[in-house]
């Protein structure tokens, strides 16, 4: 399979992207400057983490608007797999690709820990090879609280759109278990489609035996396991 | 016309002998934009004339040193081809004045000190001294202080993208007035990406990148090189304005412009901006730079020559091209969307000489500006001590008094956990961290190389202000062992010396014993100097701050495997504690003890001497566990350090395992001194896979440990377990 990473050009978290799907993974990955309209025949598009433009205004707001946008947009309306992990998932809703919005953290404070997920649907093609345990994902941002209006997060769990919940060790999404104050503790949503996600936590930064977490595993696996189907 | 008033030399922070010696040199008055350019190359930040006598004493040349003192970062070899460079550096003042603002770009500027010789950085670590958060008087402002400085670094790394790993935080009165901020920055790269900052080839074209100049942080290096007062909240406005986002672009950039081959010299504009980055690049290579400053790209309107000159405005560099090959370089920063102008050239004659449309409005040699600044040899008497020799009796206390004692000791601010900080940086970004903050010494791992460095940051004023030649030795012996436990060994070291008022005799011969301890100890464990800073003048309203050296260590793991854990990982295990408690022939343990954390916290005193140090029998201890470290025999290891042996088990029990501990002491030394006071050396260790007797009646999450601590022993563990 072959991945394109986006690089905007305060995004921090590319190489680790890069590396993780590389050398982790053992896929085919590329590097998409933000400027640049070509995906390069890529079968899936990485919005990694970081901080786009600065993020000055609001996080994603500026990116949005950056030439890749569009062509990602095109590719998602064609079915292809977008994942926005952090300040990629920040922009997927700036680019309203995705539902609700990332707001600042409840304790106002930026974070950087590994906190417990449960896949709220395996249903996906991001979720699809999860455990039915929680599975460990480091989270690290300042704006990571997930808001949207009750109705549109009614809508997310009907449809099963909610990809990932926060919560404890015996699996239950508690309110100490939600790191950052996100409405019904959700940690990554989908798209309509299902084949846009956008998450909060990092999978890339557990992908490394070498780092003590695997469990972001999953989260590519699956997307490989559905690339193959595609195929 | 004379412009230049005694008075306004005196504003300048230059004295009258010092003004004497321009006019001499000059043969004339010198212009006004040459007095702010000579006052703030000759202010103690940038010529270090109070300390550059006797930091000739340190040792900086070593096997593995690429690069020493005098660049922006020193290097040092990491093998296969790949180097490292690193660097610790102050911003003390301005985090007082304004904290999130001075400590971001506390960061920012030794981010650019790391990349402007061509490395990426990896690592962060910073060291951190506040005033009491519970202090009546000054709590408020001490906890104002605080969320400004942990925000200011958490908003610079993180944004930067660079993971900050490790560090350390210490709350004590004496810092109320003068908070430390010191930032250690380390970069990777290969031995042939190295670049100084040279001004090479005259006709070559002086290269201007990054942010425009404005009128923010002027005379910032002056504002650093002075006591404060009740009014410095009135010099906001010389505190630089940090964009990390920015110095992210301008790191992008330069990393390439670099590979283009077209760059033949590049230095960051750092503390005097423009002033100091033209006469340093040329003063390094012997050759003048001339600019004219109306090609200078400037954010505010009607700045004037002087302005331009000693703003402090962040995220800009200046570079030295190949004529001719301009535009490979223009290409580069206008990619990134950021400025990049000719404004001058490089010329013979080692001259540094500024125009102004045309104008001439200073012209100075380069050598007056850096080597030839002022050198003081001041004088000094003895160290100035902070406590008496001697402090009340201590009585011992039995089971349930050292209990409480350790409850108030984890709870106390130096000793409690800090992860309250270090959750706010991210200190995983780049998937390289082996070892983040909270463990012995972070350990970051080098894909490119295949080996894996460890580093640690350790300071103790409270050691220093009872004896700064001891108290300096123990912290560079702290920081070898912290990196020792993680197997790595000592490369090469750098120091931020945070001192008060030099010109104090007793201040002076503090800095004088500290520099003669850090030399003496990082000769003996192989760690040479490779650079650092001097932080002079930490003083408000005449009350200076404990002698405070910091010192950085790297050292080198072979291969990518984190280390063990500081926690104990299973129940059952024997705990083995190295290099004995203490000695048992020092009649100064009463004293000794008045720099413990026992004698901090719960009797809230300050006595006597630091813990005896003997550096042989130190690195014999450090030897051990590196070797122990790197062959895998130990499951778990820490060392022991402030609150002594007890708070080193009880840390250790804090893993997500939950375990407990069961020490058996043998020794005739009263139990506060056995438990709670820093043994000369050691770490502890459960050895794997060798069981004892469970301990009988505990509950199941509680494991047993069986250590017995005897006379003081050699190094070797059979005498424990």
């Amino acid at each position: 399979m072959k991945f394109g990473v986006v690089i905007f050009p305060g995004s921090n978290c590319d190489h680790d992207a890069l590396y993780a799907l590389e050398s982790n993974l053992g896929q085919k990955s590329v590097p998409i400057w933000h400027q640049s309209e070509d995906l390069q025949g890529c079968d899936a598009i990485v919005l990694p983490g970081g901080f786009s433009y600065g993020d000055y205004l609001r996080c994603g707001a500026i990116a949005h608007f950056s030439p890749v946008m569009g062509a990602i947009k095109r590719f998602a309306d064609g079915g292809g797999l977008v994942i926005g992990i952090c300040n990629g998932f920040q922009v997927l809703t700036e680019a309203r690709m995705l539902p609700g919005a990332l707001v600042r953290n409840a304790s106002l404070h930026f974070a950087c820990k590994t906190v417990l997920l449960e896949a709220a649907t395996k249903d996906s093609p991001f979720t699809s090879e999860c455990p039915d345990r929680p599975i460990a994902i480091p989270i690290a941002h300042g704006e990571g609280s997930y808001q949207a209006d009750e109705q549109t997060l009614d809508t997310l769990e009907r449809e099963g759109r909610v990809a990932f919940r926060y919560v404890d060790a015996s699996g239950a999404a508690t309110p100490q278990a939600n790191p950052n104050g996100s409405a019904r503790n959700i940690a990554g949503v989908l798209s309509e489609g299902r084949n846009v996600l956008g998450m909060m936590p990092h999978p890339e930064r557990a992908a490394d035996p070498a780092l003590g977490l695997t469990d972001g595993r999953f989260i590519f696996e699956s997307m490989i396991g559905a690339l193959s189907l595609a195929r | 016309m004379s412009v230049i008033t005694p008075e306004l030399v005196r504003e300048h922070g230059v004295t009258a002998e010092e003004y004497e010696r321009i006019t001499e040199r000059l043969g004339r008055e010198p212009t006004l934009t040459e007095l702010g350019i000579i006052s703030v190359m000759w202010s103690e930040h940038c010529s270090y004339k109070s300390s550059r006598f006797h930091l000739k004493g340190l040792p900086t040349k070593g096997p593995g040193i690429l690069v020493g003192p005098g660049e922006n970062a020193g290097i040092v070899d990491i093998g296969g081809g790949w180097a490292a460079a690193f660097k610790i550096e102050s911003h003390n003042h301005p985090s007082f004045v304004e904290p999130f603002q001075g400590a971001a770009t506390g960061v920012g500027g030794i981010l650019r000190d790391i990349f402007t010789m061509g490395a990426r950085p990896i690592a962060v670590l910073d060291s951190l001294r506040f005033g009491p958060l519970d202090d009546p008087q000054t709590g408020a402002k001490n906890r104002h202080i605080v969320k400004g400085v942990i925000g200011g670094i958490s908003h610079y790394g993180n944004c930067f993208g660079v993971p900050t790993v490790g560090g350390e935080c210490i709350f004590e009165p004496g810092y109320s007035g003068n908070p430390l901020v010191n930032v250690f920055a380390l970069g990777v790269f290969k031995h042939d990406e190295i670049f100084f900052g040279r001004a090479e080839g005259v006709g070559n074209p002086v290269i201007y990148v990054g942010a425009k100049t404005g009128r923010d942080g002027i005379k910032g290096a002056s504002m650093a090189s002075e006591e404060f007062s009740e009014d410095s909240e009135a010099k906001r406005p010389n505190v630089q304005v940090g964009d990390p986002f920015l110095e992210k672009l301008l790191l992008e950039a330069c990393l390439e412009a670099m590979k283009t081959g077209a760059v033949l010299g590049i230095q960051d504009m750092g503390a005097a901006g423009l002033t100091c980055s033209t006469c340093e690049m040329g003063g390094r290579s012997g050759a003048g730079v001339e600019i004219d400053l109306k090609l200078v790209p400037q954010r505010e309107q009607g700045m004037s020559p002087y302005e331009i000159m000693l703003s402090e405005s962040q995220e800009r560099m200046l570079l030295v091209a190949e004529r001719g090959r301009e535009q490979e370089v223009y290409d580069v920063f206008h990619k990134w969307g950021l400025d990049a102008a000719e404004i001058g050239t490089v010329t013979d004659g080692g001259l540094l000489q500024v125009k102004d449309h045309g104008e001439t409005v200073a012209l100075l040699e380069n050598s007056f500006l850096t080597d030839d600044a002022p050198l003081y040899q001041r004088p000094y008497t003895e160290p100035y001590r902070s406590g008496p020799l001697d402090g009340p009796a201590v009585a011992d206390v039995d089971g349930p008094g050292a209990k409480a004692a350790l409850v108030k000791l984890l709870a106390s601010s130096d000793l409690c956990s800090k992860r309250w900080i270090w959750e706010q940086y991210d200190y995983q970004v780049r998937t390289n961290t082996l070892s983040g903050p909270g463990a012995d010494a972070a350990v970051v791992r080098v894909k490119e190389a295949g080996v894996s460095l460890a580093m640690a940051l350790d300071g103790n004023g409270r050691y220093c202000s009872l004896d700064a030649r001891e108290g300096a030795k123990l912290a560079v012996a702290e920081a070898c062992r912290n990196v020792s436990v993680t197997g790595g060994q000592p490369l090469g070291a750098t120091n931020c010396l945070n001192y008060g008022n030099p010109e104090k005799p007793e201040i002076m011969a503090q800095l004088v014993a500290g520099i003669e301890g850090l030399g003496e100890a990082c000769a003996h464990f192989g760690a040479p100097i490779t650079g650092g800073n001097v932080s002079l003048y930490n003083e408000t309203l005449g009350k200076g701050i404990y002698p405070t050296p910091v010192i950085g260590v790297v050292g080198l793991r072979p291969g990518m495997e984190p280390p063990q854990p500081v926690d104990f990982q299973a129940p059952g295990r024997t705990l083995l504690l190295l290099g004995g408690l203490l000695p048992g022939s020092d009649d100064q343990l009463e004293r000794r003890f008045g720099s413990s954390q026992y004698a901090k916290v719960v009797t809230g005193e300050l006595w006597g001497l630091p813990p005896a140090l003997d550096l042989d029998f130190e690195k014999r201890v450090q030897d051990a566990t590196r070797q122990i470290a790197r062959e895998g025999l130990a499951e778990s290891m820490h060392d022991l350090s402030d609150g002594g042996l007890l708070v080193a088990a009880v840390e250790s029990c804090f893993g997500p395992k939950r375990l407990g501990a069961r020490l058996e002491i043998e020794t005739d030394l009263p139990l506060y001194t056995s438990s709670f006071m820093k043994p000369r050396r050691a770490c502890c260790s459960p050895r794997r896979k060798r069981t004892s007797t469970p301990f009988a009646g505990s509950p199941n999450r509680s494991a047993s440990r069986r250590c017995r601590l005897a006379k003081p022993s050699p190094i070797t563990a059979s005498t424990c377990g």
